[in-house]
């Protein structure tokens, strides 16, 4: 019964990541979204962390110009492949 | 696959209402149904008619309401949230004597009964806002 948890704050603003990552089950997914992608970003202290588990909104990476500073093994993810997520896992929650 | 969508901000404190938008595209351009979008707390101010959007912004009001026609979408607006925010239809303005609504069509007024009958209908139900 896997769920797809979606993050939308970035980990210096908020603690919905940390707090997520605390329940993650083992087929778990995390989705990136608005200010949600920056935990992708190389050299902070998440994204080893989120490496195989999260990918990260394509439209929002690209809004905040970081693509080329992603995290190798989080992908970037466009809106069709998120609608896909939805489907695969069984449910999907929002930490705010 | 049946899917409804809770948008919780207004169309400008932040990026909910756009992302809800995009993903409400995205569900219907893959061939899934969806089959509620509801606006609750801040997000009733999606549905205002009465918002005059700069030419060089987005207007979110008019996308969503586009959207609405277009796949005949059951756009609801939580009662209890839109009208302590101004946002009326015309028979809760007559009701209150408020006057003309404000409520932009086919963005409808219904209460919580309508989430919870999609959230035990639909297969996925999707948060944004926040």
């Amino acid at each position: 019964m896997a769920t797809l948890h979606l993050i939308n704050k970035s980990p210096s603003a908020s603690d919905a990541l940390a707090a997520c990552l605390r329940v993650l089950a083992e087929d778990d997914a995390i989705l990136l979204i608005e200010d949600g992608v920056y935990a992708a970003l190389t050299g902070t202290g998440t994204c080893r962390t989120l490496t195989g588990i999260a990918s990260a909104l394509t439209a929002d990476v690209e809004a905040r110009g970081v693509q080329e500073r992603l995290e190798p093994g989080i992908d970037s993810v466009d809106d069709s492949v998120f609608v896909e997520l939805c489907t695969r896992c069984d449910r999907v929650m929002s930490w705010f | 696959m049946k899917f409804a969508i809770i948008v919780r901000t207004g169309p400008l404190a932040s990026e909910g209402s756009r992302s809800a938008l995009r993903f409400a595209r995205a569900v219907l351009d893959n061939g899934h149904s969806l089959e509620r979008v509801f606006f609750h707390g801040e997000g009733t101010y999606n549905a205002s008619a009465l918002t005059v959007v700069p030419q060089d912004e987005d207007d979110l009001t008019e996308a969503w309401a586009d959207l609405g026609r277009q796949h005949d979408l059951d756009l609801v607006v939580c009662v209890a949230s839109a009208l302590k925010r101004g946002v009326l239809d015309d028979s809760e303005a007559q009701r209150y004597e408020k006057g003309l609504g404000n409520m932009r069509p086919p963005f409808a007024i219904s209460g919580l009964g309508q989430l919870a009958d999609a959230a035990l209908s639909v297969d996925r139900l999707v948060t944004f806002g926040g």
